[in-house]
C-alpha cells in the first residue's frame, strides 16, 4: 500500500497535467489540419521554431509577452513554408513535413552556435519564463489547491483554448468550411469554397498553436533552449488528434492520458525500475489506447444487436 | 408558344483527348418550361450541362442567357446568373446537417458565429414553398437518396436559381419518390422556374417535359415537342435503330440449388437489423427477382451474400459449402459475381484506369498474372475485347475510370462481372443510368447467362425490370419477405401492395415452398 501510494498520488497527476500541456496545445491547432484532411507531420518542426523564438526574444528583450508573441509568429511563419509546399504547390505532404522538421532541427542548432557560440543548450538568467498563477481561495483547499493552483499561466490558457477551439470549429462559418473541405472537397468546391485556401488556413492555425506549444516547453517547463528539445512531442500530438478523432475534447483526453503515462514512467525510473523499459511506457500506452479506441468504435453496432428486434419496430 | 427563350447554346464544341463529347451543339430552352435532354450513354449530355454550369470550358461556341451573351467560367458565375445544377452524383457533406449543407459557402452570420436559426428558416421557407419537406437538422448521412436529392434542389434554389439543371434525377429514385419529385418540379415551373431534365426513362420524359432534345455521339439529332412524339420515335432517334422495349425469354428450367440462405440476419450501418431472418433457395437456371422499395434491406442482403458486410446470424451455403465469414476474395473465388448498386462506391476505383478496373479481382492469377507478375499485354487485350463487346464509350483503356460517363461506368462493371467464370450472380440495379440500347443488351445477357445454367439474384427498384426478367419474385418489406409471386400471374399493382406492407403472405407456413 505504502509503495503504491508513493507512485499513484496527487503529485503524479499534477506532473501528468504539465507534461500534457504542450501536446494539448499543438493538438488543438493540429486538429484543424486533420479536420481539413491534411496529414500534418510538420508540427514537430513548428514547435521547435516556437521554442527557439521564445527563448531568443525573451533573452533579448526580457519580455515574456513579446517572447510568446514571437513564438506564435515564428510558428505561423513555419506553417507558411509547410503550407506553400504541402498545400499550395501540392508537393508530397510527408516530404514537406519531414523537410520542415529536419530544417527546424538544423537551423535552430545553427542559430544557437552562431549567435550564442554554444552547443547543446542555452540557459541564462536573462531568459524570463512564463509566470505561474496562484488561484486565490482555491489555493487553500487541501486536495484541489495543489491540483488546480500554482500552474504556469499557459496551462490555464490551454484549457480555455479547448473551449475556444470547440466554439470555432462547430459554431462559426469558417469552422463549418474546414469540416466540409476535409470530408468532401468536391462538394465544397461546387458551392464556391476554395479547398486549398481553407486547408492553408488550417495549416496556419496549426502553426500558431504549435509555436505556443514550443514556447511552453522552453519558457514554462524549462526556461532554456535545448537542441531538438521537442523530441517527438509533435508526433505524439498527431497521435492524440487521431485518438480524439479531431475533436477538441477528445484531444484533451488523449493528451492527459499520455501525460499521465509519461509522469508514471518518470516516477518509476526514480524508484529504480530499469529505465529502458520505463521509457517505453508512454509509447506503449499510446499504442494500446489507440487500439482500444479503434475497437470501441467498431463495437457499438454489435452491442445493440441482442435487443434489436424491438428497436427497429419502434 | 409565347414563352421567350432563356438559354441559347450555339455551336458548342468540346473534346477530351480523342473523344469529341460535343460537336457544334445548338440548344434553345424557353422560360417556364421543362426541357428534356436524352441520348445514349456517352452522348455528351452531362458534358453540355457542365459547360452551361461553368464546370467545363467549351473549345468553341457561345452561350446566351436571358438574351445576353455570357462567358461562364465557374459555377459561382453560373449561380450568380441564376443557373443551378443537381449533379448525377450528389455533392453533399455526409456528416453535416441539411441546413449546414444548404448554407455552406454563403453562410448567414450573427456576429462571429453561424446563424443556425436563419439557416433553418431558409431551408424551411424553400421547403414549404415547393413542397420539399425535409428536416433541416437531420444529418445528411442518415437520409435516403430521395431526401438527399431534395437537399440538393433546396441548395440550388437557396442560391437563387431560376434555371435548374437536373442530371438523371430519377435514376436513383423509387417510383413513389419519382412521383413526388415530379410534383415538386411542376410546382417549380408553375412558379416561373425553368428546368432542364436529363433521363433515360422515356416514359418519364414524355410525362413531365414540354420539349425534348435528343443527342447522339455528341450531336443533336432531334428537337421535338413532347405532345407530338412517342416512345418508339424517341428510342429510334437515340439509338439510330428500332429498339426492343420488351425482354424476350423462354421459360426457365430451374436445376440444382446453387445458393441456400437460412435465417439470415444482417445489420445496417447504424447497427439496426436490416435483414431479419430471410430464408430462400436460389437455383441454377433461374432468375430470382427481389422487389421492394429501396431501403428495405436489399443493400444489406446483397452485401452480406457478397462478403462486404458481416452476417450477424444465419447461414449462407453455396453448393453445400458455407460462405459465412469468408472474405470477399474467397467468395468471388468460390464462383460468386456481384454487380453492386453504387458503381462508384463499390463497383469501381475512380482513380485507377479502365484497364486496372477491368482486371481487378482477377489480377493475381492466370491469365493476367504469372508468378506474381502482371502480364499487361494480356490484360490490355482482354480489356479491349470487352470494351468492344459491351460498346463502352471510352477514349483509351488507360484513362481513369472517373472519366467515364455514368452509364458507361455501369457497363464497365457489368462487363467485368459477366466475363468472370461465376455461376452465381448477385445483380443490383444493373441498368441504373444505362441507355435503352444498353438495357436491351444487359437484359439479353442476363437471360443468356440463365440459360447457360447460372443462378441469378436480381435486385431492382425498377418494377418493370423485375417483372419482365424474373422467373420468380420475392417481395422484401422491412427486411422480411412479404410474398412469393409468379411474374406470369401477378401485376405491378399486386406487387405494390406487398411492397408497402399493406398485404403479407404467410410464408413461414409454406416455408417449404421457399427454402426447399
Ligand atoms: N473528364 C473527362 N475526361 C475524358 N473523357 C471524358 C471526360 N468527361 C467526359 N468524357 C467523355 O465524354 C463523353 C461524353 O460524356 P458525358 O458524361 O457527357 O455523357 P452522358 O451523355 O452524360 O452519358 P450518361 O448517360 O452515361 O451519363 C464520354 O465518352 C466520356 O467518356
Ligand atoms: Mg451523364
Amino acid at each position: 500500500m505504502g509503495f503504491l501510494s508513493n507512485i499513484l498520488n496527487l503529485g503524479l497527476v499534477v506532473a501528468g497535467i504539465r507534461i500534457a500541456i504542450p501536446i494539448l496545445l499543438a493538438g488543438l491547432g493540429g486538429l484543424f489540419t486533420l479536420q481539413a484532411n491534411i496529414l500534418n507531420i510538420g508540427m514537430e518542426g513548428m514547435m521547435l521554431f516556437g521554442a527557439w523564438a521564445g527563448v531568443f526574444v525573451s533573452y533579448m528583450t526580457g519580455s515574456v509577452w513579446l517572447a510568446l508573441l514571437a513564438a506564435v509568429g515564428v510558428g505561423l511563419l513555419a506553417a507558411v513554408i509547410f503550407g506553400l509546399f504541402g498545400v499550395r504547390y501540392r508537393c508530397n505532404i510527408i516530404v514537406a513535413g519531414m523537410g520542415l522538421n529536419l530544417f527546424a532541427g538544423a537551423f535552430t542548432m545553427y542559430l544557437l552556435r552562431s549567435i550564442f557560440r554554444t552547443r547543446g543548450s542555452l540557459s541564462d538568467p536573462r531568459i524570463v519564463g512564463v509566470p505561474t498563477l496562484t488561484l486565490p481561495v482555491i489555493d487553500k483547499i487541501p486536495f484541489l489547491g495543489p491540483l488546480l493552483s500554482g500552474h504556469s499561466l499557459l496551462v490555464y490558457v490551454a484549457f480555455v483554448l479547448v473551449a475556444v477551439v470547440h466554439y470555432f470549429l462547430y459554431r462559426t462559418p469558417t469552422g463549418l468550411r474546414i469540416r466540409a473541405v476535409g470530408e468532401h472537397a468536391e462538394a465544397a468546391r461546387s458551392v464556391g469554397v476554395d479547398p486549398a485556401r481553407v486547408q492553408f488556413l488550417a495549416v496556419l492555425i496549426s502553426g500558431a498553436f504549435s509555436g505556443l506549444a514550443g514556447a511552453y516547453l522552453s519558457l514554462a517547463q524549462l526556461r532554456m533552449f535545448v537542441e531538438n528539445m521537442v523530441s517527438g512531442r509533435g508526433f505524439i500530438a498527431l497521435a492524440a488528434i487521431y485518438f480524439g478523432r479531431g475533436t477538441p475534447v477528445g484531444t484533451l483526453v488523449a493528451a492527459l492520458i499520455f501525460g499521465l503515462a509519461e509522469a508514471l514512467s518518470m516516477r518509476l525510473q526514480t524508484l529504480g525500475f530499469p529505465s529502458q523499459f520505463m521509457l517505453m511506457i508512454p509509447y506503449v500506452v499510446t499504442v494500446a489506447v489507440l487500439i482500444v479506441v479503434s475497437r470501441l468504435a467498431a463495437v457499438p453496432r454489435r452491442l445493440k444487436l441482442p435487443s434489436f428486434t424491438e428497436e427497429a419496430r419502434e | 408558344m409565347a414563352q421567350e427563350e432563356l438559354v441559347r447554346l450555339e455551336g458548342i464544341e468540346k473534346s477530351f483527348g480523342s473523344v469529341r463529347a460535343n460537336r457544334s451543339v445548338n440548344l434553345t430552352v424557353r422560360r417556364g418550361t421543362i426541357h428534356a435532354l436524352i441520348g445514349e450513354n456517352g452522348a455528351g449530355k452531362t458534358t453540355l450541362m457542365k459547360i452551361l454550369f461553368g464546370l467545363e470550358r467549351p473549345d468553341a461556341g457561345s452561350i446566351y442567357y436571358a438574351g445576353r451573351k455570357v462567358e461562364i467560367t465557374s459555377p459561382q458565375q453560373a449561380m450568380a446568373l441564376g443557373i443551378g445544377m443537381v449533379h448525377q452524383h450528389f455533392m453533399l457533406v455526409p456528416s453535416l446537417t441539411v441546413a449546414e449543407n444548404v448554407v455552406l459557402g454563403h453562410e448567414p452570420q450573427q456576429g462571429l458565429h453561424l446563424d443556425r436559426q436563419a439557416a433553418r428558416r431558409l431551408v424551411q421557407e424553400i421547403a414549404t414553398r415547393y413542397g420539399l419537406a425535409v428536416d433541416p437538422d437531420a444529418r445528411v448521412r442518415d437520409l435516403s437518396v430521395g431526401l438527399e436529392q431534395r437537399v440538393e434542389i433546396i441548395k440550388a434554389l437557396s442560391r437563387g436559381a431560376e434555371l435548374l439543371i437536373l442530371d438523371e434525377p430519377t435514376a436513383v429514385l423509387t417510383p413513389q419518390e419519382t412521383e413526388e419529385l415530379f410534383r415538386v418540379l411542376k410546382s417549380m415551373v408553375a412558379q416561373g422556374k425553368t428546368l432542364i431534365f436529363i433521363s433515360h426513362k422515356l416514359k418519364e420524359v414524355l410525362a413531365i417535359s414540354d420539349a425534348i432534345t435528343v443527342m447522339r455521339a455528341g450531336e443533336v439529332v432531334g428537337n421535338l415537342k413532347t405532345a407530338e412524339t412517342n416512345e418508339a420515335e424517341l428510342a429510334r432517334l437515340m439509338v439510330g435503330r428500332p429498339v426492343l422495349l420488351r425482354v424476350e425469354k423462354g421459360d426457365a428450367r430451374p436445376g440444382q440449388p446453387a445458393l441456400e440462405v437460412r435465417d439470415l440476419w444482417v445489420a445496417d450501418r447504424r447497427g439496426l437489423p436490416a435483414v431479419r431472418g430471410l430464408s430462400f433457395t436460389l437455383r441454377r437456371g433461374e432468375i430470382l427477382g427481389i422487389a421492394g422499395v429501396e431501403g428495405n434491406g436489399q443493400t444489406e442482403l446483397v452485401e452480406a451474400l457478397s462478403g462486404l458486410r458481416s452476417i450477424e446470424r444465419g447461414e449462407v451455403e453455396k453448393d453445400g459449402r458455407s460462405l459465412k465469414g469468408l472474405s470477399v476474395a474467397a467468395i468471388r473465388r468460390a464462383g460468386v459475381a456481384h454487380i453492386p448498386e453504387d458503381r462508384f462506391r463499390r463497383g469501381l476505383c475512380g482513380q485507377a484506369t479502365i484497364l486496372e478496373n477491368m482486371i481487378a479481382g482477377e489480377h493475381y492469377g492466370m491469365p493476367f498474372a504469372r508468378r506474381g507478375i502482371i502480364d499487361w499485354k494480356e490484360a490490355a487485350a482482354f480489356t479491349e475485347t470487352l470494351v468492344k463487346e459491351y460498346r463502352i464509350k471510352i477514349g483509351s483503356i488507360y484513362d481513369p475510370a472517373s472519366s467515364l460517363s455514368g452509364g458507361n461506368a455501369q457497363k464497365l462493371v457489368v462487363a467485368r462481372e459477366f466475363s468472370r467464370a461465376a455461376d452465381v450472380l448477385l445483380v443490383s440495379q444493373p441498368t441504373r443510368g444505362v441507355d435503352i440500347g444498353a438495357i436491351e443488351f444487359i437484359h439479353r445477357s442476363l437471360v443468356a447467362k440463365r440459360d447457360a445454367g447460372a443462378a441469378i439474384l436480381l435486385v431492382s427498384a425498377d418494377l418493370q425490370e423485375v417483372l419482365s426478367l424474373s422467373d420468380r419474385i420475392l417481395v422484401l418489406y422491412e427486411g422480411e419477405f412479404t410474398a412469393e409471386l409468379d411474374p406470369k400471374t401477378t401485376s405491378e399493382e399486386e406487387i405494390g401492395l406487398y411492397m408497402s406492407g399493406a398485404r403479407r403472405m404467410d410464408l413461414r407456413a409454406k416455408a417449404g415452398g421457399i427454402s426447399a
